[in-house]
């Protein structure tokens, strides 16, 4: 099996070549603002070192914080319709309640409330307002809004509302796209409408970014299937991110830890990632991510998502330091830009790589430009950078034994060579890239989303794991490394023989 | 007289942390409540706290909380106006109007319903609770310990359906057919529950609850702000135990007559490798074994924490994975007399165990 793993950063997009468990090449592009010209520069390059057939590539792993940082930086979204069916309940409480109130004025297109909705018995709480909905429907097309976001009250024990007010929306504006909260999302209303909203703003940044990857693909000369990487570490094909964006949010700190433990082989390790914008510190249990247990916030959004628990902060290798003073460092960053504003590379910024080389931690571009900087400035500078560090790892540290810490990210030369708690710094081959490598190695998935009826519930959730571990194996993973993921039972007490909706998420490598 | 003081934003933050907390799991997620009160805050909508010392003997107190399973309130979450509604109900039914509102319930999202329903009826709200947590049912009160009378009783649902519960046998009954009710009206409701003279609130309450609860948000505010344990800083400030701490490997949830019932089912980490601890509960936690045997039942306050951030975990929030503390916090005196234990000790939920407060420093 032959992978290529590409991570589009906000700085850098680096592409590898996997064989049988071994990195064969690596290379590292600078992102381009349209992204597709990155990534095909990127499998050019790889394509070349490598002297690689494109058509005996099997697969190819994209991991991108492309719909983050949209939502983070505010760029890019569609104006949304909310409509939501659950009235009289929650009346005081809209859609967009708790987002930023600038993101929110962004996305916010229209808001409609709408009765209708199911209690937890099933029973409806009032019947479903078709004709408004069909008002509605008209709105939205007259608003001329082309996403809508669609959330009804207990939508994952009884869909029936959403899925008529898709089908609404589909004779009225065939154009718009339409995401319903069942889709995304399990029991807390204002969360999973939150994620559905959070969906509906990226569609078209999915449509035209997954197109762009599609495209990159084809000009490279390679036909595999393409994925797109997602939160938990597996991935998704390229249609399905097309229509689930917010799927791929945390996929990038996800790829950059498994990838540590893959190059390091650590099991149990912290992982700090020093990339071009941030710092990310995280920690392997078991060669996995260890994960948030608390509610996530996307560009200030509270979701229901899962996430590697991470520590994330401003500090790169084109982190912005103020030259009159070595303890101002950041958050602001030259990101993708680093090439041309950074001094050593004729620029006329002092970033973080400026002082690295004047260091003599790394080797880039031109030495002599940054000559001039006192050593007394750059040992300031550097402590105060390795201070940032320290102080993170300690936070995310939980055990009182020293663990090992894997460096990796093109800025990871600004990790010192020892800290407190820590057994071992390891630098490994391929650091830079552990991005990519970790999306080339994203596992797969088998997933069952069923109601069991006439079973007990420890039956109903063992068959449900061992039809998710058949279909995870069908698609690819090793049966030894399967792992339960997920697992979560709803009673549905309106319908008879004891009925459970059981989910089973089980994961693999392939 | 102390003078009332106003509530102010920082307030309710702490309070919406401290009363999860206090919630032992159930009570609701305060989350909502929260939302609805910023705005009403933002509204110029103040609320003035009230020492419960200070109610003339003679004053008329409603006590108000919604009633219902929290996963329920997690898809139909919460509304001030029909809990203002339930309030109006009972003095059209009284013939008299409140002078100031009282918790039912400092555990949970119930710490909010009665600001909730102050900032639009501008009353004030008395810093007191007949709980001191949260707990499941009406005959669980410190009115109900102190033989007050039940009823009346209002209930008001998101339909504008409204009950009056005119008299009732006792507490079991009241709780009885409230429960059915709020079955029937899917599982949510606003209630107003029996009215209280200023004495019965200074005498038979759980004094100063609100005051507690922002307090415990703000210890754990503190030590989130300079990276400390915020579960440690809380068992500092409150005299509370650590009991367990592990990862969640099965959650059994039933949504049945109302309640949120189930258990859950937590592996040891670190010293407690190879331990299980397994908590049941009835929307709160009720009892805690440890590999079988029983280590803490209700009414010591029995707490899920997330182990990094401090946040209480509800039980229906607990999920596969989370990585948790398992605290106990001691509970007010009165709940765990004589008396107190026959309406919330452990066979009071049904279980066929004699309390024994943990903080005894005894063995089970």
């Amino acid at each position: 099996m032959r992978h290529v793993g590409i991570d589009v950063g906000g700085t850098n997009t680096d592409a590898v070549l996997l064989e049988r468990d071994q990195v064969l090449f690596s290379v590292k592009t600078p992102t381009t603002r349209d992204v597709t010209s990155g990534v095909t520069r990127a499998l050019d390059d790889l394509l070349r070192t490598s002297r690689a057939n494109p058509a005996q590539i099997d697969a190819v792993m994209i991991g991108t914080t492309h719909f983050t940082n949209a939502v983070v930086q505010r760029q890019g979204l569609t104006p949304v319709a909310a409509i939501r069916i659950g009235l009289p309940a929650a009346r005081t409480l809209e859609p967009f309640v708790d987002w930023p109130p600038d993101l929110a004025r962004l996305v916010r297109g229209r808001i409609f409330l709408l009765r209708g909705g199911h209690e937890v018995d099933g029973r409806p709480i009032v019947p479903f307002d078709r004709v408004a909905m069909r008002r509605v429907a008209r709105e939205v097309r007259d608003a001329g809004l082309r996403s809508v976001g669609v959330t009804s009250a207990f939508s994952p024990l009884d869909p029936s509302c959403e899925e008529e007010a898709r089908a609404i929306l589909r004779e009225e504006c065939p154009d718009a796209a339409v995401t319903v909260s069942h889709d995304l999302g399990r029991i807390g209303l204002l969360a999973r409408e939150n994620v559905t909203l959070l969906n509906a703003c990226l569609i078209d940044l999915a449509r035209a970014t997954t197109r762009a990857f599609t495209r990159a693909l084809e000009a490279s000369g390679i036909r595999s299937a393409l994925y797109l990487t997602q939160n938990d570490g597996t991935v998704m094909r390229a249609d399905y991110a097309e229509a689930f964006p917010v799927y791929s949010f945390a996929s990038g700190p996800t790829n950059s830890m498994r990838g540590a433990a893959f190059l390091s082989g650590a099991t149990h390790a912290i992982v700090v990632d020093v990339g071009g914008t941030t710092c990310d510190i995280g920690c392997l249990r078991n060669g996995f991510p260890r994960e948030a247990n608390n509610v996530i916030h996307v560009g200030g959004v509270r979701t229901l998502f899962r996430m590697p628990d991470l520590l994330s902060f401003g500090l790169g290798g084109g982190t912005l330091i103020d030259p009159a003073d070595p303890s101002r460092i950041g958050p602001r960053s030259v990101g993708y830009e680093l090439i041309e504003r950074a001094r050593v590379f004729g620029g006329s910024e002092l970033t973080a790589t400026d002082v690295g080389v004047a260091a003599g931690l790394i080797e880039l571009g031109d030495r002599d430009r940054v000559a001039a900087l006192p050593a007394s400035f750059v040992k300031a500078t550097l402590a105060r950078i390795h201070a940032m560090i320290e102080e993170g790892v300690d936070r995310m540290k939980s055990d009182a034994a020293d663990l090992p810490l894997i460096a990796v990210g093109g800025a990871s030369f600004l990790i010192p060579d020892g800290l407190p708690g820590i057994s071992e710094v390891i630098t490994v081959p391929h650091h830079a890239v552990a991005n990519a490598v970790g999306a080339a190695i994203a596992q797969v998935s088998g997933e069952v989303d069923q109601i069991f009826q006439n079973m007990s519930r420890d039956d109903a959730i063992a068959e449900a794991r061992r039809v998710a571990a058949e279909r995870a194996v069908s698609a690819g993973a090793d049966p030894a490394t399967l792992e339960a993921i997920e697992v979560e039972d709803l009673p549905l007490a309106y319908l008879p023989g004891n009925s459970l909706r059981v989910r089973v998420r089980v994961v693999g490598d392939i | 007289m102390a003078k009332p003081r106003p509530m102010t934003d920082a307030d309710y933050e702490a309070l919406a942390l401290g009363a999860w907390i206090l919630g032992t799991g159930g009570g609701g997620d305060p989350y909502h409540s929260l939302l609805e009160m910023r705005t009403l805050a933002r509204e110029g909508r103040t609320v003035w706290l009230l020492d419960p010392l200070d109610l003339e003997d003679d004053a008329l107190v409603a006590v108000v909380g919604q009633m219902g399973a929290p996963l329920v309130i997690q898809e139909k979450m919460t509304d001030a106006h029909v809990m203002a509604e339930t309030i109006r109900l009972m003095e059209r039914h009284l013939g008299r109007r409140f002078t100031a509102i009282a918790l039912w319930e400092i555990g949970g999202n119930n710490a909010f319903q009665p600001f909730l329903a102050a900032a639009l009826l501008d009353l004030p709200v008395v810093d007191a609770d007949a709980m001191g947590r949260a707990f499941p049912q009406a005959d669980m009160t410190t009115f109900a310990i102190c033989d007050l009378p039940s009823y009346p009783w209002t209930m008001v649902d998101i339909r504008r359906n409204t009950i009056v519960f005119v008299e009732a046998e006792d507490w079991y009954w009241m709780e009885r057919m409230t429960r059915k009710a709020c079955t029937v009206f899917g599982s949510v409701a606003a209630t107003c529950k029996a009215p209280r003279t200023g004495r019965e609130i200074k005498e038979c309450t759980i004094l100063h609850t609100v005051s507690k609860a922002i307090r415990i948000g703000h210890v754990v505010q503190h030590a989130r702000a300079r990276h400390g344990d915020p579960v440690a800083a809380l068992l500092a400030s409150e005299g509370g135990l650590r009991l367990f701490h592990g990862k969640v490997t099965d959650v059994y949830r039933r949504t049945t007559e109302g309640y949120l019932r189930g258990s859950a089912e937590i592996e040891g980490l670190q010293e407690d490798r190879g331990s299980t601890f397994v908590l049941d509960f009835q929307n709160e936690f009720v009892i805690g074994r440890q590999d079988g045997t029983v280590r803490v039942t209700a009414p010591d306050l029995i707490c899920v924490l997330d182990s990094v951030s401090g946040d209480a975990i509800g039980t229906e929030t607990l999920r596969y994975g989370q990585r948790v503390t398992v605290v106990a916090l001691p509970a007010p005196p009165l709940l765990v007399s004589e008396k107190g234990l026959q309406h919330v000790g452990p066979r009071a939920f049904g279980y066929d165990v004699n309390f024994r407060s943990v903080f005894d420093g005894a063995a089970w």
